[in-house]
């Protein structure tokens, strides 16, 4: 399969004015044509900052990318200089927000919005571009869409909104799309409509969507892949089955059993994860999770682990996975 | 939206009212009348000049017949200068007002749209500290007072442009300057804050991330929504232009309203004094009400009772 | 790559201690006003704005005894001499001593200036306090009402009542405050009414609180801040409309001195050299306005809680 996109040893701070956050902190992965791979995390992991970090849409000052390459259709896009990156953005690579509200101009009709990529990237003219946005709306499912077009997001639903983030982000049909928790600030049926609609605008414009989330249900739905990011690192990497059923990190597991599930005995009370996540202007030296882990070892406290590769495409940075913990009495059941 | 202008027309002439009403109370609770103080003249004169005047008649009928005249936008004979009505008087001198009024706010507003836009997209840099001191001082420091230092260091040590008078586009322009700085100054802070507020939205995200051009997004995207404070802001600005203007003809001789308005007060010459407060006031309301009406049209989110509202 | 590290089997042994440090939370928790007192210090414009008044208000006090000449003695042939070692900001076209002057006029303008602020504050509490807590028909008719008198342009009233009421300090000040005291009605009103919505008012009440206690407890705290910049940047507007009126004629009359009638008494001083004159009262009306800005400011900043760093 052919690779879109490879982010290699990306690491991303912020600096303010207590110190330097170091929200990304050496991340690794790549994404192939046509897939839907899901980042998931809770707050404050780095997956915002890494999705925004490839389209290069932070404000820099305060952010400052530190290191590391993002590799797209062959080309370093951190290389790349910012009328470079226009570009790219809005043509081979699309994004859509979590809060469309927020997200949308509210003195801009929907339809100028939409067309106004268009016209740029495209070099439509006036007329034309409208009358693609047009069809753009109508392709995600925006009844009346000629009507709509000339609508300002206010008289917009919640779901309607977000549908025409969509058109807006595919109007030009990019090869890669990321979605930052797109369904988040929806109810749930606007959101599996939403899902619905993303799964089939995928298959048709065999986009490659990166997803992210931190509702693992939305990720059984949509996605093939799935990454994990905890405190700025990617700690596990595989498909949704590796994921699910066969997770190799203690983190991992720690969020699928968290979830509650339908058959709990009422008196049963909810797992949850000890803890909160390190402070990022500090970073633990060793592996990031070991402040919360119950399978902690002494190597755990200074060493971080590396992601290695369990079984094909299944990665996992844990060193209860190393064969000397394995041999050893606390890592004898393995993770 | 029919119903939002005639209510606010309502307000406007209730205002214009109570402003009429109390500016006719406080004229005459003076006690005396205008010709007191002229002793020598005769008692056959005094009458006559009463009768004319209507001076002669019960409070509330005179105020029935001011109200009367003004609805015919009639102010009546000015006292002190009994040859030209009032009306004359404001035909001749609001042109004048007007010109130095407008070339104020013009100069307000684009200067201090330029000011702040600049400030904030310059946010904690260079620009925008020396931008935002002199803002600061720029509503410190009194018009006048303004007036005066330009007019004592570029009038008449330096000699750059004419003292006083208004006869040339050079004649215009220290006035209009030292009239324009305050509300330019606090047009720039505004549009500071709100340009600052508008930058760290979303949706300006959303425009960077579909690969719009910086002037692009700045122009099209941040202004639009970044000016709108400062749309509702003009009627207060405009308000106080007025007001500044009246010690601002004054300094620089400049023969327009507010000239006329000093000095009917200190001739206590009650038609001007009545005609003009009401001339202007009429002025500063309808302004306030086109300015209002104009804002409920910019912001598209602001659809009133009667407007259709699309279900989902 | 990282550097390869020598594995032992002991690292590999379970620990059990790891947990102690999990749940610290990292911000030490600051009483609200302690906190704002700290952001108002490191604005640095601000505290030379509170410096400023500072010095003004000591001057003002012990300014006119200081030079040893008083404010309204005049001495024809000691007029228009420029700033010397003895005049310090030299004599006007009377004679009279500046520097006295400056400084009992001082005393006039801010006196005026925060007389104005104070009454509005008054004023405009107990209306809107009382609207707000009223609610209903009679807040919406009062509410109403000041609209229409807000709509009233300011400047033009005061100066038409000056015209009308005999010249003196109260008067200014009564003026002044016909229209100044609704922003403040309608800050206090919009807050009780907030006050009323909000839950843990019904809790108190519920639990037997009253009014009084209620008003005490809440809304003060709350309003205050809102109130505090609003009286500080009252005081500016209150000095700059003094100041028109006295260029206007209207000021406190002689031989009372203000800034403003300073300024505008010395209005020809500018043509004939003695520009002084104007510019030392011109200088302490706009300097005591930046002061009081850059203070107002300040403490809207310090008291914005989006603005927490």
């Amino acid at each position: 399969m052919e690779k879109i996109l490879e982010v290699k040893d990306l690491y991303v701070s912020f600096h303010t004015y207590s110190g330097e956050v170091k929200a990304v902190r050496g991340v690794n992965f790549d994404i192939y044509k046509g897939e839907v791979v899901a980042i998931v995390g809770e707050s404050g992991c780095g997956k915002s900052v890494t999705s925004q970090s490839i389209m290069q849409i932070l404000p820099t000052p305060p952010a400052e990318y530190k290191k590391g390459s993002i590799i797209f259709q062959g080309q370093d896009l951190l290389k790349k200089s910012e009328k470079e990156m226009q570009r790219i953005r809005g043509k081979d690579i699309g994004m859509i927000f979590q809060d469309s509200m927020t997200s949308l101009n509210p003195t801009s009709k929907i339809g100028s919005q939409i067309a106004e990529g268009l016209v740029k990237h495209q070099k439509l003219s006036g007329s034309a571009a409208w009358n693609r946005a047009v069809e753009m709306l109508e392709l995600v499912g925006v009844a009346q869409p000629d009507r709509r077009a000339n609508q300002y997001p206010h008289e917009f639903s919640g779901g309607m909104r977000q549908r025409a983030m969509i058109a807006i982000a595919l109007a030009c049909q990019p090869k890669l799309l990321i979605a930052d928790e797109p369904t988040t600030a929806l109810d749930v049926t606007i959101q599996a409509q939403i899902l619905e609609l993303m799964k089939g605008l995928q298959k048709k414009l065999d986009t490659s969507i990166i997803l992210i989330t931190h509702d693992l249900g939305v990720v059984a739905e949509m996605c093939e892949r799935v990454i994990v990011m905890y405190a700025g690192q990617v700690i596990e990497a595989g498909t949704v089955n590796d994921i699910f059923y066969n997770s190799k990190h203690p983190y991992t597991k720690g969020l699928l059993k968290s979830i509650p599930h339908t058959g709990m005995d009422r008196r049963e009370s909810l797992k949850s994860i000890v803890g909160t996540p390190p402070d990022l202007f500090n970073p633990p030296a060793g592996c990031p999770f070991y402040a919360r882990c119950e399978r902690a070892m002494k190597i755990c406290g200074d060493n971080d682990p590396e992601l290695a590769e369990m079984e094909k495409n299944h990665y996992a940075a844990c060193w209860l996975n190393h064969s000397m913990a394995l041999a050893s009495t606390a890592g004898k059941e393995g993770v | 939206m029919l119903k939002y202008i005639i209510s606010r027309f309502a307000l406007s002439l209730v205002t214009l009212w109570v402003i009429i009403t109390l500016t006719f109370v406080l004229m005459h609770s003076i006690p005396g009348n205008p010709f007191a103080s002229e002793s020598t003249m005769p008692q056959g004169v005094y009458e006559n000049l009463m009768k004319y005047y209507n001076l002669d008649k019960p409070l509330v009928i005179q105020y029935g017949m001011y109200l009367k005249s003004i609805a015919h936008f009639d102010f009546g004979p000015s006292i002190k200068k009994s040859t030209v009505s009032v009306n004359g008087y404001i035909q001749k001198s609001f042109p004048v007002s007007a010109h130095l009024g407008l070339q104020a706010l013009a100069i307000a507003i684009f200067f201090g749209v330029l000011l702040g836009t600049i400030a904030a997209l310059n946010h904690n840099k260079g620009p925008d500290y020396f931008s935002m001191v002199l803002a600061i001082i720029g509503i410190s420091v009194p018009s006048f007072i303004l007036a005066t230092v330009l007019m004592n260091y570029i009038a008449v040590e330096w000699k750059l442009l004419p003292v006083a008078g208004w006869k040339t586009w050079k004649h215009t322009i220290l006035p209009s300057v030292a009239l324009a700085m305050m509300p330019m100054a606090y047009i720039a802070r505004l549009m500071r804050s709100s340009m600052l507020e508008v930058l760290g939205q979303d949706y300006i995200k959303t425009a960077k991330a579909k690969g719009m051009a910086k002037s692009i997004i700045i122009l099209k995207h941040a202004l639009r929504n970044a000016i709108l404070p400062v749309v509702t802001v003009l009627g207060t600005i405009a308000t106080n232009l007025v007001t500044g203007s009246f010690i601002i003809e004054n300094i620089f001789g400049i023969p327009g309203m507010g000239d006329m308005f000093v000095k009917g007060i200190f001739d206590r010459d009650y038609p001007i004094i009545l005609g003009s407060a009401v001339f202007y006031s009429a002025i500063l309301i309808l302004l306030t009400f086109l300015i209002d009406i104009a804002y409920t049209l910019i912001d598209p989110r602001i659809k009133l009772v009667g407007g259709v509202r699309d279900a989902h | 790559m990282r550097t390869e590290i020598k594995l032992t089997e002991d690292m590999f042994q379970p620990v059990n201690d790891n947990f102690k440090n999990a749940e610290n939370i990292s911000r030490p928790n600051i009483p609200f006003w302690t906190d704002v007192w700290r952001r108002l210090k490191q604005n640095k414009l601000a505290m030379v704005g509170l410096t400023i008044i500072s010095l003004l208000a000591v001057m003002a006090i012990i300014g006119p005894y200081l030079s040893g000449f008083n404010y309204y003695s005049q001495d024809f042939s000691k007029k228009n001499l420029h700033p010397n070692s003895i005049h310090w900001f030299g004599t006007d076209y009377a004679g009279r001593d500046i520097f006295t002057r400056a400084w009992y006029g001082a005393r006039i303008s801010l006196f005026i200036g925060l007389m104005a602020a104070s009454i509005d504050f008054v004023i405009g509490v107990v209306y809107g306090g009382f609207s707000g807590f009223k609610a209903g028909r009679i807040d919406n008719i009062m509410m109403r009402i000041g609209e229409v008198f807000y709509s009233i342009p300011h400047l033009l009233m005061v100066i038409l009542l000056m015209v009308v009421l005999p010249q003196g300090l109260w008067t200014i000040i009564l003026a002044m405050t016909i229209t100044g005291w609704i922003p403040m009605s309608r800050l206090v009103r919009g807050q009780v009414l907030q006050l009323k919505e909000q839950e843990y008012v019904q809790a108190a009440k519920a639990m037997g609180a009253s009014t009084g206690w209620i008003l005490r407890k809440h809304l003060i705290p709350n309003t205050m801040g809102p109130i505090l910049v609003n009286i500080t940047l009252t005081v500016p507007q209150a000095i700059f409309a003094e100041a028109t009126l006295s260029f206007l004629g209207l000021g406190v009359p002689p031989p009372m001195a203000s800034w403003g009638t300073m300024t505008s008494d010395a209005l020809e001083s500018l043509f004939v050299g003695n520009a002084y004159q104007l510019f030392i009262p011109a200088f302490l009306i706009s300097l005591t306005m930046f002061a009081f800005n850059v203070l107002g400011d300040g403490l809207r900043d310090a008291l914005d809680p989006r603005l927490r760093k």
